[in-house]
Order: structure tokens, then C-alpha cells, then sequence
């Protein structure tokens, strides 16, 4: 049947085709939908992990177990998940595993810019990328038999462009694959020294073969000859922009398997054409490639490592004429995202602003903390970071430091790698105050549920982590749980806290403002005669309240009545339900 | 045929997901290829959005930039001159005249320009502005905005307007189709 979907949706609907059974992964922009769409397939047992490197070994895990198995998760998800991938090229598989990877060239929603091709190459695993979203279909069923057949995991690539872009598919029927049966095999299993270097031997001979059989084939690795002036390599979204402005007029060998990289195709194109471009974004990975096989290449010298590309871009590189139309208005004021109207995070960051805090930040909708006029935020690194990063920072500054600062994690990312940082504030003592913002859901990637919420990908119910008694089970004597829509509640915990001579964790509770479940209250309204055009409400940043003709002005479409601006005011000209 | 390229902008949170989701839907239903790019999450809402939408025999890139785009349709002002540049010789711009402030000018740091709309006619562009605010108001949800917008966008199109609304039918869910066919008249009908 012929459908149209986005290039995650379609990975789902190959691995449902394929007769995939088991998907575990921790959700991340651009990949969550893999997992999300995966879920809607009864056939499929899917859950949502609490980091990717558990995702990664619990699809391992299935693989074992005979099962054709996948994670998905966005390029910096693999760095957690590292560990478990480069060991797990050398144990190899029994039911097919595919790990699905998601890049975000530009930045969209990512904190860098890295291109996950380094880590097919670094731990030795094929790798293959589609262009669209038919091919993000047809490469998910395919590199299951590929990791079958070799003996390896086999990681799919995408970028934002393909994941988050719609293009019509071909689907068909589900192919019920028979589980695999275990059996005990210690020697590749087991990956003790002794056993490893067995292994070794056997991941660089299938490296080899892998070119030899695949790569060097016309299955991924596609030659489509135009005009031969100019000969393009290029791959995913890249190689829809060539097509864009080119068609036919130039020769173009469009890469699906970008690890292991074909050789002998690669140097018959080059004898084809008179001159050999390779366009990529991000790294010049298929340069070097090329380079390091004496192929004669132009590459980084004229594109861009940063950034993504478009037909824009790469036709202005290669001196085409640019296309009409009037002048960008660079002057207008920007829009940049806003924390929501009564999100409940805006309480306790304000709280934070006031009491001047260094705030050692994470990962999640609560970044946006960082924004004008709140301001809140003075670090983000990683999934986790502000926690450990916090007993750092104290641990350098002393009585200076933990007085004065704290770090904010949310819910999903307390369970994704924060917890393991507050175990080490308790074991290695540092007075350090933690807030957790426990908004009861993964927020920033579109409402994703995790181990403290109560409920499973299906929505059903599922054991829920209580995290006051986790706090106090690993050894933090001081926690205590606040409602982010009291100010006054939030102020005096935040001080009491960093006062106090032992590590302490604020639980900030209140469900985001999003949920279904969340009925908003009447909007507050202003009374203009009270209001003194102090701009006090304006230190929240809401999205709700601006000013118009000098008074503070609630838009009714937004404004939830949370009523943390009516605590705020001076002079009681705010006014919500009573 | 030319590929040809429409532009949905507007204000994260506003429903331009859905309305890209109608209009690929009608586009793939007559039988085009299309490519539909979007950008996805919370983290967006509030911020400046952008769909793309292309359709025509064969779709090869998924995004639109300067001066290719046959219809811009922005769900807010601001977001419509923000873009506008981005539609070729001849293009359309369709426009919502709602004003949503951004929190620049909400903080004050900005000015919310003043006669957006007829700079931008000052500058010779094809502006179809109308009030899809009220009409969605109208037609029972102000979140409907989107459906007006494309009931708008519509028109120009030589597609029976049928389809439009079968294609809606397997956009939305089944207790919102009254709301949306009614939202999606008041824009083809203005």
C-alpha cells in the first residue's frame, strides 16, 4: 500500500515488516517517532528505557534471545551507549539487531553537532544511511538480514531531514521471522581477554567481506550516470539537494552504506568523470575514505564542516546563479522558543534569579531556563551533568560554592544518568543542593513516559519510582518536596536548603502543564487601575503577560491561571480564580 | 510538471502540523509525489516554525529556501514577513493577521513592527490576508486557525474541494471533523 510518512515512521514500519520483536530505546530529537510508531505494532514489545546504553543492551539482550531486535536514539544517545556497541561488534548476534541513530546537523534541537559515521567506523560496524523515507523502510528490513547473515549489529543512520521529513512509502505484510534458538556459545560471548582476541580477527575479516559483498554491490552504493563533467559522491539528505539542482546534468554515486565505504566502485566513477566532488555534511568522512585510497577528491576545501547543508548552499558553492526574490527583513524582532504559559518550571527559576544561584543545568524543556529575562541557567553540558558537575564545582569552590549553588535535573533525566551523580554527592560528601523538577513526564521530546510516571509506552500502568525514597535509600538525609506555584514555598526551601550543612535534594513537583490529565484554571486578569506598570510580572517571562498601554496585560488564549504572577504583584492587581 | 513548493510558518504550538499533515495527504491522494519537512518537539513551542511541503512528479529536496516557494501560508504576521522572502516571482502569501507577540517584545527589547503587511505590499508581493482567528472562533475552537488557513490555500488550487475534505477526514480525529470542515468552509468561503 502506498503511504506517506516521515523517515522515523517508516524505520518502524520496517521493523515491523522485518518481524522485529523487542525495541527498547530512551527517546531523544530527532528519533523519538522510531520508538513511538514501533509501540503501535502489537506484534512489536516496545518500551521506553531509562538511558540509551540499557536501550542498547536490553535490545542485545533479545538478540540473544533469539528475537530480531533494535534501539533508537538521537547521535549523543550513542555516546552513552557506547560501551555496549564496540563490545558488541566483536560478540556479534543471533536475531538480526539494529541500532537506529539519529543526527541533527544544524542543531535543531541537539547541544553538538557530531557525526555518528566516526563511531561505524571506530567500532567497526556496518552502517547505512538512507535518502528518504521509502529507503528508511527498505535499509531497516534490510539491515537485519545483513546483521544476521554477518554477525553483526548493523546501526542505521538518520539525520533530521530525513526523520522529520514526510515522503510517500511502499508497505506489505509483516514477515514473521522464527525466533532464533540460544545457545550457550562462552567463546563468543563472553568477552574476557582471551576470548576477545578470537574475536578480533573475526570483526576485521568481516569488515572485508562486507565491503567485498555489499558495499562494492549496486544494492546501497548506486551509480546513476549524467553528464560527466562533474561526478558527485554523496549520501541521505545530501545527495537530495545534488538531485535538486542537478537532475541528469551531472554523474552521481549516491552512497546508502556508508560503512564499510566501497573502494573499486568508488575509483571506476573517478575514471568516468572529469572532476570528482564529494558533498557531505558535517565530516569529511568519505573524503578521507577516498583520500586514503588515492582517489583524487574535492571535499571540505569547499563545503562546509558545520552546519546543514540545502540546494541553496551547495549550488552557491558550486557558482550557480542565485534564485530571485526580495531581501530576507533581517531587522524583524526573533522569535526564539519560550518556556510554556504555567509551566511549572518558571516558579523555581525565578525563585533561582532572585536568590542570584548558580544554577549547574541539564538537558530537557527546562534549558530554556537559561533564556531572558529568567536567566537561570549557567551550565549545560550533558544528560546528567548538573548533578555531578555541581560536586565538582563544590568540591573546587568550597563553602563559596555550595552556598550558592544547584543544580536542576528533570524527572527523565534524573532516571537517564542524574542519579548516579546524586549517589556520588552522598558517597563523596559535598554539601550540595539538588533540585529535581519533577514534571511528571519526558518533556521536551513530546510527552515520553519513564520510570517515574507510573505508566509504559502502551500507557499502561507500571511500577513507579518514588523518588523521595530513592533519595533517602542512597543517603540524602534533607529531601523535601515543593509546589512550583508557590513562590513563597519554593524561596524558603531553596534557602533553607543551601543553608543547611548536608546534601539535600528539593523535590519541585507539578505536572507539565501539557498533560492531557492537566485541566487549566480561568485565566487571571489584570485590573488596570492597580496596576502601577511596575514590570514586576514582566521578570517572568511568560508568554501569557506583556504590556500594553503601560499596563500589565494577560492574553486569555494562553495565560492557564497558574497564579504565580498574581504572588508576584504588589499591588493585588492580579487577580485569578478565587 | 515543476516541482512546486508551499510554505507553512507560523508559531510552535499553533497546529501547523496538522495542517502540513491535510495538505500532503491531498497532494499524495492526486496521485503527486510529495515531501512533506517539519521539525518536531516541545522545545519548539513558541518559537518560530516552519513546514515544507513539495509536491509535483518527482520530489527530491525536502526544504524550500529563497525565493522558491509558490505559497507562503503564515499562521501569524511577524512570521509572514519573517518568510517572505522565501517566496519566488509571483508567489502568494497568505497571511493570518493575528499578532502574536514574541518574547523579545514582550520583555521590550524589540518593537513589534507597525504596517507589516503593507511594507510587504510596498514591496510588490501577492497578499491574501485574512482574520483566521475569527473564523476559527466561528467555526467553535480558536485552535481551528490552521484548518481556515488551509480551507484558504484551498482556492488556488484546482483540486475538488472534496477531497479537501476527505483528506481532512483522515487528518483529525472523528469527534473533530464537524469543527474542522466547518473551519476549513469559512476559509475557502471569505
Amino acid at each position: 500500500m502506498k503511504e506517506i510518512m516521515i523517515g522515523n515512521a517508516a524505520v518502524a514500519r520496517g521493523m515491523y515488516e522485518a518481524g522485529c520483536g523487542v525495541v527498547s530505546s530512551y527517546p531523544g530529537t530527532p528519533s523519538t517517532e522510531i520508538t513511538e510508531f514501533a509501540s503501535l505494532y502489537n506484534e512489536i514489545y516496545c518500551e521506553w528505557a531509562p538511558n540509551e546504553k540499557v536501550a542498547m543492551e536490553v535490545a542485545f539482550g533479545a538478540s540473544l534471545g533469539g528475537k530480531r531486535s533494535a534501539c533508537a536514539m538521537k547521535h549523543v544517545g550513542l555516546n552513552v551507549a557506547a560501551d555496549p556497541l564496540f563490545t558488541m561488534s566483536y560478540t556479534g548476534v543471533n536475531g538480526g539487531l539494529v541500532i537506529c541513530v539519529a543526527d541533527d546537523p544544524g542543531m535543531h534541537s541537539s547541544q553538538n553537532e557530531q557525526d555518528s559515521r566516526h563511531y561505524a567506523i571506530a567500532a567497526k560496524v556496518p552502517m547505512l544511511e538512507p535518502a528518504d523515507s521509502k529507503e528508511s523502510l527498505e535499509f531497516t528490513k534490510r539491515a537485519f538480514e545483513i546483521s544476521e547473515k554477518y554477525d553483526t549489529p548493523v546501526i542505521l543512520r538518520m539525520c533530521t531531514r530525513i526523520a522529520h521529513s514526510q515522503s510517500i512509502v511502499e508497505t506489505s505484510e509483516r514477515e514473521e521471522v522464527p525466533q532464533k534458538e540460544y545457545e550457550k556459545n562462552i567463546a563468543k560471548y563472553v568477552m574476557m581477554p582471551g576470548n576477545a582476541k578470537h574475536r578480533h580477527p573475526f570483526v576485521e575479516e568481516r569488515t572485508e567481506l562486507l565491503r567485498k559483498e555489499v558495499s562494492e554491490s549496486d544494492e546501497f552504493n548506486k551509480v546513476e550516470m549524467g553528464g560527466t563533467e562533474i561526478g558527485i559522491i554523496t549520501s541521505g539528505a545530501s545527495y537530495q539537494y545534488v538531485k535538486e539542482i542537478f537532475g541528469d546534468k551531472v554523474s552521481v554515486l549516491k552512497i546508502g552504506m556508508v560503512n564499510p565505504l566501497p573502494v573499486d566502485k568508488i575509483k571506476d566513477f573517478a575514471d568516468k568523470v572529469q572532476r570528482l566532488v564529494v558533498i557531505e555534511e558535517l565530516d569529511g568522512v568519505i573524503e578521507s575514505h577516498c583520500r586514503n585510497n588515492g582517489i583524487n577528491v574535492e571535499g571540505k576545501e569547499l563545503f562546509t564542516n558545520i552546519g546543514e547543508y540545502s540546494q541553496k548552499t551547495i549550488a552557491e558553492v558550486l557558482g550557480l546563479e542565485k534564485k530571485e526574490s526580495i531581501a530576507p527583513d533581517t531587522a524583524l524582532p526573533i522569535r526564539p522558543p519560550v518556556m510554556c504559559a504555567g509551566c511549572p518550571h518558571r516558579g523555581m527559576f525565578y525563585t533561582l534569579s532572585q536568590n542570584k544561584v548558580t544554577v549547574s543545568g541539564d538537558i530537557g524543556c527546562y534549558t530554556l531556563g537559561a533564556q531572558l529575562p529568567l536567566g537561570a541557567i549557567d551550565t549545560t553540558l550533558c544528560m546528567g551533568a548538573s548533578i555531578s558537575g555541581l560536586h565538582g564545582f563544590n568540591k573546587a569552590m568550597g563553602e563559596k560554592g555550595e552556598k550558592k549553588s544547584v543544580a536542576v535535573i528533570g524527572d527523565s533525566t534524573f532516571m537517564h544518568s542524574g542519579m548516579t551523580g546524586l549517589v556520588n554527592i552522598a558517597y563523596n560528601a559535598s554539601n550540595s543542593t539538588v533540585i529535581i523538577l519533577d514534571n511528571s513526564i519526558t518533556g521536551m521530546t513530546g510527552h515520553q513516559q519513564n520510570p517515574t510516571t507510573g505508566y509504559t509506552i502502551k500507557g499502561d500502568p507500571a511500577s513507579k519510582i518514588d523518588l523521595e525514597s530513592f533519595c533517602r535509600a542512597i543517603g540524602i538525609n534533607r529531601v523535601r518536596v515543593v509546589d512550583p506555584y508557590n513562590l513563597l514555598e519554593c524561596d524558603k526551601a531553596v534557602k533553607e536548603e543551601l543553608a543547611a550543612e548536608e546534601p539535600s535534594v528539593i523535590i519541585s513537583r507539578r505536572p507539565c502543564v501539557l498533560l492531557k490529565y492537566v485541566k487549566p484554571k480561568k485565566p487571571v486578569v489584570v485590573d488596570t487601575d492597580k496596576c502601577k506598570s511596575c514590570k514586576k510580572c514582566m521578570k517572568l517571562g511568560c508568554p501569557a503577560i506583556s504590556m500594553h498601554n503601560k499596563k500589565a496585560h494577560i492574553d486569555a488564549t494562553l495565560c492557564v491561571g497558574c497564579g504565580v504572577c498574581e504572588q508576584l504583584c504588589a499591588f493585588d492587581a492580579i487577580k485569578g480564580e478565587e | 510538471m515543476e516541482t512546486k513548493s508551499i510554505m507553512i510558518v507560523g508559531v510552535g504550538g499553533q497546529g501547523s502540523l496538522l495542517a502540513s499533515k491535510l495538505l500532503g495527504r491531498v497532494l499524495m491522494n492526486e496521485g503527486y509525489d510529495v515531501k512533506v519537512s517539519e521539525v518536531h518537539g516541545m522545545s519548539q513551542r513558541g518559537g518560530s516554525v516552519v513546514t515544507y511541503v513539495r509536491y509535483g512528479e518527482k520530489v527530491y529536496s525536502p526544504i524550500i529556501e529563497e525565493g522558491e516557494a509558490d505559497f507562503v501560508i503564515s499562521f501569524e504576521k511577524l512570521e509572514g514577513a519573517r518568510w517572505a522572502h522565501c517566496l519566488k516571482k509571483g508567489g502568494k502569501l497568505i497571511v493570518n493577521t493575528q499578532q502574536i507577540d514574541p518574547m523579545p517584545v514582550i520583555t521590550g527589547a524589540a518593537v513589534y513592527p507597525e504596517n507589516i503587511l503593507d511594507e510587504l505590499t510596498a514591496k510588490g508581493l501577492d497578499i491574501d490576508a485574512i482574520d483566521a482567528l475569527s473564523l476559527a472562533e466561528e467555526a467553535g475552537s480558536s485552535k481551528a486557525v490552521n484548518v481556515v488557513l488551509m480551507g484558504r490555500l484551498a482556492k488556488y488550487f484546482h483540486i475538488d474541494y472534496n477531497k479537501w475534505e476527505e483528506a481532512l477526514a483522515q487528518s483529525v480525529k472523528p469527534q473533530f471533523i464537524d469543527l474542522n470542515k466547518k473551519a476549513l468552509s469559512l476559509g475557502y468561503n471569505f
